[in-house]
């Protein structure tokens, strides 16, 4: 465990990890840093036929190693693009039902996979205004969401401050009776495993863990209790070929310092 | 917040002289378009086309309680809050950019509760600006629902679609006073073209009271009218055209200039670790002190440009 700590950061862990969760033939819809960075890993490595979208109206670009870009709203996000829409128009395939998976980063999230990226504290006068949604809450409400993290406990929280991208709000079926017919959160992938929601209470649940990390040391670090899984597994650890990649991408660690 | 009715929207731009007339003017003259209190749509997004030079003219014309809209905000965010000039950011995300963390500056006015950010959804910021375009109340949306965005959104409805019964959110829509865009190239009627991602501009012009236009380059009609499918704002929505190179900076346009990233990695040092005296330094430095935009470009340096035009011009050189 301390050796392959050592070998690589806790974003390459998460932008690994998360990358493999990537399926080839389908269509991902990319936030910036990790996301975008797991997504073109997985196309580079062992999905040449994902499709990624990004907000600013780009399908399917091929971002170039050591150019990534600083939003998912610049030109570089644009280049060997199959199409560049407007943001509303990609937006929009969302809501249409052309996007199979979600994914972006988070600031706060709680035991139904509710994402607060708005307010920490009281949100009419707020400890700390946070950016806000961006295309977050779109992603959230109208697919399956991957959700890539640091696993800390001021993040993990029993409720969120404020729901900006809904999970499963108040666990059971309250999404749907909220008005959300579609998606829902699929994976949260953390530097000490991978997530899942348990079918019917829609309460976080381990799906497998990485190497050396104990379900006591999720709890540790976690603001609720997640629950066990009698078929949890373990992660492989990064490849050579993955982490390289991943270096040759961002050689100045923008994103996985 | 108000939806307009629809006769008022026509009327607001029935008499306008509708010919291919000149429009080009200084930005001083365009900032003179802007009245105060107005509602403003800012075109681009996050560090791509963002018009600059149009609100550095608004800054220095000491505009009063403008309300801005745009579909994410960056650093002209802070400018506008820190320069005194705008009292609300309507927008669905709004720091300088991920890689520099959550803006200080915005943190500062909004935190206090002397600045008002209204969060919508970018896709709910895509309905109002459409709707807007469409000459339509609201659009109807699956998105914010479930969420506490909602919440704090009293100018939402909630509907039952009469087809399916299923749940829909109807979003107002937002027919901005004023336009600001900046783009590559345009004529001096405003026909204007667009490269590259085009974010919610077109429905930003078409829903607007007026189009204030900022351009890389004049070209003349004859070019315009070589290659029409390139044009994406019709000439008779445009009130005014500015010839302003580097109308970006420190931000990009695409395929002429990349962000002038140590620019930026220099501003949000210095505003982010002191977001009020850090920022009236740099206001003054490049907003209130230049004789001229030239100047301000001086005062970012050559060597900066130089950086992001070769960026811009080779980002799709493979």
């Amino acid at each position: 465990m301390t050796e392959q700590k050592a070998s690589f950061s806790a974003s390459e862990l998460l932008a690994v990890m998360s990358s493999r969760l990537m399926r080839d033939g389908t269509v991902v819809f990319a936030g910036v840093g990790i996301p975008l960075l797991a997504a073109i890993l997985a196309q580079r490595v062992k999905c040449p036929g994902l499709t990624i979208l990004f907000e600013g109206g780009v399908v399917g670009p091929m971002i170039e190693p050591g150019k990534l870009p600083p939003s998912t709203n610049e030109q570089r996000c644009t280049r060997r693009a199959n199409m560049v829409l407007s943001s509303t128009d990609v937006l929009l395939l969302l809501q249409r039902g052309y996007v199979d998976v979600g994914f972006m980063g988070g600031a706060q999230i709680d035991r139904f996979g509710n994402l607060n990226s708005s307010f920490i504290g009281d949100p009419d006068r707020p400890k700390t205004r946070l950016p806000g949604t961006g295309g977050g809450n779109d992603i959230a409400s109208l697919t399956h969401m991957i959700v890539a993290l640091k696993h800390e406990r001021r993040r993990f929280v029993e409720r969120v401050d404020f729901i900006t991208s809904p999970g499963f709000i108040a666990g059971g079926s309250t999404r749907a009776s909220r008005g959300l017919i579609s998606g829902g959160m699929y994976r949260i992938v953390t530097d000490l495993g991978i997530f899942g929601f348990e079918e019917q209470s829609k309460a976080m649940q381990v799906v497998a863990l990485h190497p050396g990390v104990t379900m006591e040391q999720v709890n540790d670090n976690t603001g609720f209790r997640v629950l066990d899984n009698p078929v949890c597994t373990q992660t492989e650890p990064p490849t050579e070929l993955e982490l390289s990649v991943l270096r040759e991408l961002d050689p100045q660690a923008l994103y996985i310092a | 917040m108000t939806v307009k009715p629809y006769q008022q929207l026509r009327e607001e731009i029935r008499d306008r002289d509708k010919s291919l007339r000149d429009k080009v003017m200084s930005l001083e003259e365009a900032a003179a378009l802007v009245q105060d209190g107005a509602l403003v749509g800012v075109g681009g997004s996050t560090l791509s086309r963002t018009p600059m030079a149009m609100i550095w003219a608004l800054i220095r014309a000491r505009k009063q309680h403008l309300s801005v809209c745009r579909s994410i905000v960056s650093s002209e965010g802070d400018l506008l809050f820190a320069s005194g000039i705008c009292d609300r950011i309507i927008t669905s995300w709004f720091s300088q950019g991920i890689v520099w963390g959550v803006s200080k500056v915005m943190r500062h006015h909004v935190e206090t509760g002397a600045k008002v950010y209204e969060e919508w959804s970018h896709m709910a910021m895509g309905m109002r600006f459409r709707a807007g375009a469409m000459g339509l109340p609201f659009l109807p949306m699956r998105s914010m629902l479930g969420s506490d965005l909602l919440g704090r959104r009293p100018e939402v409805k909630l509907m039952n679609c009469p087809f399916t019964g299923e749940p829909l959110l109807l979003i107002p829509a937002i027919n901005p006073d004023v336009a600001i865009i900046h783009v590559q190239r345009c004529d001096a009627y405003g026909n204007a073209q667009i490269d590259g991602l085009q974010f919610m501009d077109i429905d930003l012009a078409m829903a607007a009271r007026r189009v204030i236009l900022t351009t890389e380059a004049i070209v003349s009609n004859d070019q315009i009218r070589r290659r029409p499918d390139h044009t994406k704002i019709p000439f008779f929505t445009v009130d005014a055209v500015v010839e302003v190179p580097y109308g970006s900076a420190p931000h990009e346009c695409g395929g002429l200039y990349e962000p002038c990233f140590r620019h930026m990695d220099m501003y949000t040092g210095q505003v982010n670790s002191n977001p009020e005296a850090g920022m009236r330094a740099y206001l003054d430095q490049f907003f209130t002190s230049p004789k001229s935009w030239n100047e301000y470009l001086d005062r970012i340096g050559l060597e900066h440009l130089i950086e992001a035009g070769k960026g811009g011009r080779s980002v799709f050189n493979d």
